[in-house]
């Protein structure tokens, strides 16, 4: 399965980038009176960062099942739109590993999926190939974060924390297709920014200040 | 509800309602024909996803993120290397920071 490999190599700059902002996410966690076990379930089965961060933001004990549910369905309502996206590639597989594949959908490798796509590639093996490697990778630093929160003290605004927003930056280079895309690209921001406005904690996770 | 129960009443909640949304769309979409100005619409996701991520963040963050930009962006686009232009970015936020 060379497809599956050539993703996995194209995954590795991306679990590097991402490790600062999964290392966030467990400290955040731990910080919130999280068990590890709770960690690992919530990494594992919600993987979904930012919503976990929203959620956790309003965290209680007991915990706020409601709140934690609606976090989950506003941050994460756009796989819902990206995963159509992905259907020509899709089509190929059984109903069971078509849905396993989508339940690993995060947004990097969907773009680094598309963007292939879009040079002619043909097989889901590399979105399937770019998706394991990078959950395997948030578990990781999700738990090494998990661990560190009461040992080690990195400042909010450490330079290390701009890895997770320049994951997103370098993305959009290969997603840039001329300036057609500039009007929508600047609707799309705006409109982020007041929802970023309207509902507190819903971007900060991102910015190297929060 | 227990603390420990409800904790993980909340985790199972977020990750049913992720799955729904990661599994839901694509359910839908493969149940109709998407209308000429829908896939178009899909057409222009991608990156409008990703620049409504990275606008809000910029301007939230600090003067120097935006030195982080343009050197993530510069870079990628001479380079195409992902991983070069993550650690590019985090180097001149870095260099900024210390000077």
């Amino acid at each position: 399965m060379p497809v599956f490999w050539r993703g996995a190599r194209l995954a590795l700059p991306l679990v590097v980038g991402l490790a600062p902002f999964g290392f966030v996410t467990g400290l955040i966690t731990q910080h919130h009176g999280l068990s590890l076990a709770d960690c690992l379930l919530m990494n594992g089965l919600v993987y979904a960062g930012a919503s976990q961060v929203v959620a956790l933001a309003n965290w209680t004990h007991p915990a706020p099942i409601l709140a934690a549910a609606f976090a989950a369905l506003v941050v994460n309502m756009r796989f819902a739109l990206m995963g159509p996206v992905l259907a020509p590639w899709l089509a190929g597989l059984s109903p069971v590993k078509r849905y396993a594949s989508l339940a690993l959908l995060v947004d990097h490798p969907w773009a680094l999926s598309v963007t292939d796509m879009r040079k002619g590639g043909r097989d889901v093996a590399l979105f399937i190939g770019l998706s394991v490697p990078l959950w395997f990778g948030w578990m990781v630093s999700t738990t090494a974060g998990f661990f560190c929160a009461s040992t080690l003290n990195l400042p909010p605004h450490h330079p290390l924390f701009f890895g997770a927003l320049a994951a997103f930056i370098a993305l959009l280079v290969p997603l840039w297709r001329g300036w057609s895309d500039t009007l929508p690209w600047l609707v799309a921001g705006s409109t982020a920014l007041v929802a970023a406005h309207m509902l507190p904690h819903t971007s900060w996770y991102l910015s190297s200040a929060p | 509800m227990g603390n420990e129960s409800s904790t993980l009443a909340a985790i199972a909640a977020m990750a049913l309602v992720t799955l729904a949304c990661r599994c839901g769309g694509y359910f839908v979409f493969s149940r109709i024909t998407p209308s000429p100005l829908m896939r178009n619409a899909l057409a222009h996701l991608p990156g409008c996803i990703f620049a409504a991520y990275v606008i809000p963040a910029l301007l939230a963050g600090p003067g120097r993120d935006w030195v982080g930009a343009a050197a993530t962006l510069l870079t990628m686009a001479f380079s195409r290397n992902l991983g070069v232009s993550i650690g590019a970015g985090v180097a001149a936020v870095w260099v900024v920071s210390l000077a």
